[in-house]
């Protein structure tokens, strides 16, 4: 509680608070603190919830402030039978997806929300008569304007999820994506299983292409509520398992980017080299996608001497070869043609939505837990984050190019780090981590899509008794309605791929 | 034209020749292999620490239909259980799946269960459609992975389509989310007959972590014959494509 602001400020990445030392505010001062937060450049939400106890509804949310470093927290509470409350989206943009996940769950409106309506149908909504077939889509009453309706199951091979586009001929002048159709309730699964061994499992099955970053998120959440001891050796070979997964995301991408414009040696040659790359994660833990390698308080996989130097080769060889074919692709006239003032994202939309990670870097918007929040080995590590400008779809595959580079050149520079270590103790993992009671734990982790962040609450005996997974394609699906507003209704597939969310990340 | 000269020269041939023999790293974990001398001791010990319920408490054998793989059973008790990197580990009925101590053959498809007019009509070219059902889209990309420059089974005339009207069949991923219940029946309902039906995946096959979540509904799958179970988390491509090759006879 410092300079005028009434929360607990939270230096630590991960970190933790007692539940009674979260200041809870009346709910005016709580909408005027957070708008008035949520209007800095520095600020973003990470999580705003609610939690239905015995007596009340307990209102939690999670501001990142990038240059203290700190995690703000506060909250407020309010009774049961509590039917509606003032939005904070009208002011604030960023909480749309918050208000309409609250909504959804307890029945709790917001008054003045512009677009209050279900965000992912889970099983326990308050309206169970309410069904995913009858979203009420905004629409145009128009002759002149026609809808088009994709999904929920797509042309290709992806999860599921409805778009409905209303265009003028071939020019989208709006589009709603609607989601949910993954929904596996798996944010309720955590507080109800077994021991830490199944929601290591769980963790990593949020979104299989960020087994990594989720399991991450989850192991430090674990780590620090049980307050165990920062291994080194942990800490490096972590980073360099979540590199991996991020180059090797950001290089198949571009593959799937070039094959949208049917550019087939740009596709092919990617392809090939996250191949090689994610056959190097098989080689090191038996898993393409790292499934198995994160776990709690050690690890089951630790990073041998001969496989970190197998890391090493085969890392130098797809650089050397990555930047061949990245040369290639930037130079071909037609991927440039469809890449350049295609799906532009403004700076201004960016922040106002509460973009992460990497589609809201390429838009300007400069934020990076790695940076802002440093955990494990980013702490004592010296690089900058690629910057990208323009918003549009060269933007973000440049973006990812850059990335994939500074990606591998972490692991390499790791990896020499390592050398030192790698005789150094490391523990298997330990499920029986005991957390402590009465507390609100977080830990924030950049995943290759942006920031995720996981939040649990215990009671009394350190029981889990809520879990929060934010996967960052919750903030970023906005986006990507948003690019395609007057774009070519024939540019979706490119525009989709170039952002390519999660969609069970947002479903859970 | 010269950068994608050299592109293609540092490319060079990406093509797997021998699918059914391609070597895959020694960690990867595929079927399992438990000893014929282990305890009633042990077999309680993995068969409470085992997360998705896979070993059976009375005769320690693990259900492959319901294994994440992860390995915890082998690390626990390292000289009684341990995953080969036998990636052929497809079944044609749920209950081939479940590998007993003291079984170390190979899995090999039971020529017996397959219907009829499977091979007969589609060992020539099976076009599929895939329905991600809850999938954490990891199998997903590992199904798009089967078609790619790599592992390329195209070149048996495999391939995933666009519509269910173009299909012979269907491959499902995920434990059947409640939300695509029915658009998984609507897809299936528009596939001309005959058709197959495939499960990709532990999640699909048995619900996997999911199983007793409120947020599922496994009718479908518990109301039709399936051809094709192939387990994995995710499933591996050399895994999807030898199960189907064996499926429609390829030799």
């Amino acid at each position: 509680m410092i300079k005028g602001g009434i929360y607990s400020e939270i230096l630590s990445n991960p970190g933790s608070v007692r539940i009674k030392d979260i200041p809870v505010l009346p709910y005016e001062g709580f909408i005027e603190q957070t708008v008035a937060l949520l209007h800095k450049e520095n600020c973003h939400c990470l999580d705003y919830f609610a939690v239905k106890s015995s007596d009340a509804y307990d209102f939690y949310i999670l501001i990142a402030n990038d240059e203290s470093h700190k995690v703000l927290v506060y909250s407020h509470r309010q009774n049961h039978g509590l039917k509606e409350l003032e939005s904070i989206t009208k002011s604030s943009f960023q909480l749309h997806v918050f208000e309409r996940s609250i909504w959804e769950r307890f029945g709790i409106g917001f008054v003045g929300h512009p677009w209050l309506k279900p965000l992912r149908y889970p099983a326990d909504r308050f309206d169970i008569n309410t069904h995913i077939a009858g979203h009420p889509f905004y629409s145009i009453e128009s002759e002149e304007t026609h809808e088009v309706g994709v999904g929920p199951i797509h042309a290709g091979v992806i999860e599921p999820g409805h778009f409905r586009f209303i265009c003028y001929g071939e020019k989208v002048l709006h589009l709603e994506i609607q989601l949910g159709y993954q929904n596996r309730g798996i944010n309720n699964l955590f507080p109800s299983l077994k021991n830490h061994l199944h929601r290591s499992l769980l963790a990593e099955n949020i979104a299989g292409d960020t087994a990594v970053g989720h399991a991450l998120a989850w192991s430090l959440l674990g780590e620090s509520m049980a307050g165990t001891s920062y291994n080194p050796r942990l800490a490096i070979e972590r980073i360099i398992a979540l590199e991996l997964e991020r180059a090797a995301v950001h290089i198949g991408d571009l593959a799937a980017l070039c094959g949208d414009v049917a550019y087939q040696t740009g596709q092919v040659a990617c392809e090939a080299l996250r191949t090689i790359m994610i056959n190097t994660t098989q080689d090191w833990c038996g898993n393409r996608f790292g499934k198995g390698l994160i776990r709690p308080s050690g690890t089951n996989y630790p990073l041998t001497s001969g496989k970190a130097e197998l890391i090493y080769q085969r890392i130098s060889e797809v650089c050397r070869r990555f930047s061949e074919v990245t040369d290639m692709i930037f130079n071909d006239s037609g991927v440039t043609a469809r890449f350049e003032n295609c799906g532009t994202v403004t700076a201004r939309q960016a922040f106002l939505v509460g973009a992460v990670g990497m589609a809201a870097r390429s838009s300007g918007i400069h934020r990076d837990i790695r940076k802002s929040h440093p955990f494990l080995a980013y702490h004592d590590m010296s690089y900058s984050i690629p910057k990208s400008e323009g918003g549009d779809v060269m933007a973000r595959a440049h973006l990812r190019k850059a990335e994939a580079l500074l990606s591998m050149d972490i692991i390499c520079k790791l990896i020499e780090k390592h050398s030192e270590l790698c005789n150094s103790e490391i523990q298997e993992p330990d499920y029986k981590l005991q957390f402590e009671p009465a507390s609100l734990g977080f830990a924030v982790t950049e995943g290759w899509r942006g920031e995720i962040c996981h939040t649990s609450l215990t009671d009394d005996k350190g029981q889990i008794v809520n879990y929060g997974i934010k996967d960052p394609s919750l903030h970023n699906w906005h986006l990507l309605a948003l690019a395609l507003r007057d774009q070519e209704i024939s540019d979706f597939p490119v525009n989709n791929k170039s952002f390519n969310l999660s969609y069970c990340g947002n479903d859970l | 034209m010269l950068r994608e000269f050299k592109v293609l020269k540092s490319h060079g041939r990406q093509y797997i020749n021998d699918l059914r023999k391609q070597p895959v790293s020694e960690e990867f974990r595929g079927r399992p292999e438990i000893s014929a001398d282990i305890t009633a001791s042990e077999i309680s010990l993995v068969s409470g620490l085992c997360p998705a319920g896979a070993i059976d408490a009375n005769n320690g054998s693990i259900d492959m239909g319901k294994c994440l793989f992860c390995n915890e059973c082998s690390f626990a008790l390292r000289d009684k259980i341990w995953f080969t990197n036998d990636y052929r580990i497809a079944a044609g009925r749920r209950d081939e799946l479940v590998i007993e101590p003291g079984n170390s053959g190979p899995l090999r498809l039971n020529e017996a269960y397959i219907r009829k007019e499977v091979r007969k009509m589609f060992n020539g070219a099976l076009k599929l459609r895939q329905v991600s059902a809850g999938g954490d889209n990891s199998s997903e990309m590992e199904l798009n992975a089967s078609g790619n420059v790599n592992f390329d089974f195209g070149r048996y005339g495999i391939e995933f389509v666009a519509s269910p009207r173009h299909a012979d069949g269907i491959v499902i991923t995920g434990p059947v989310s409640r939300n695509m219940a029915e658009p998984l029946n609507i897809c299936y309902d528009a596939i001309p007959y005959p058709k197959i039906i495939i499960l990709a995946g532990t999640d699909a096959i048995s619900g996997g972590l999911f199983a007793g979540s409120p947020a599922i509904d496994r009718s479908f799958i518990d109301n039709h014959k399936i051809d094709l179970y192939i387990p994995g988390n995710p499933v591996h491509p050399l895994a999807f494509i030898n199960g189907v090759m064996d499926l429609l006879g390829i030799k």
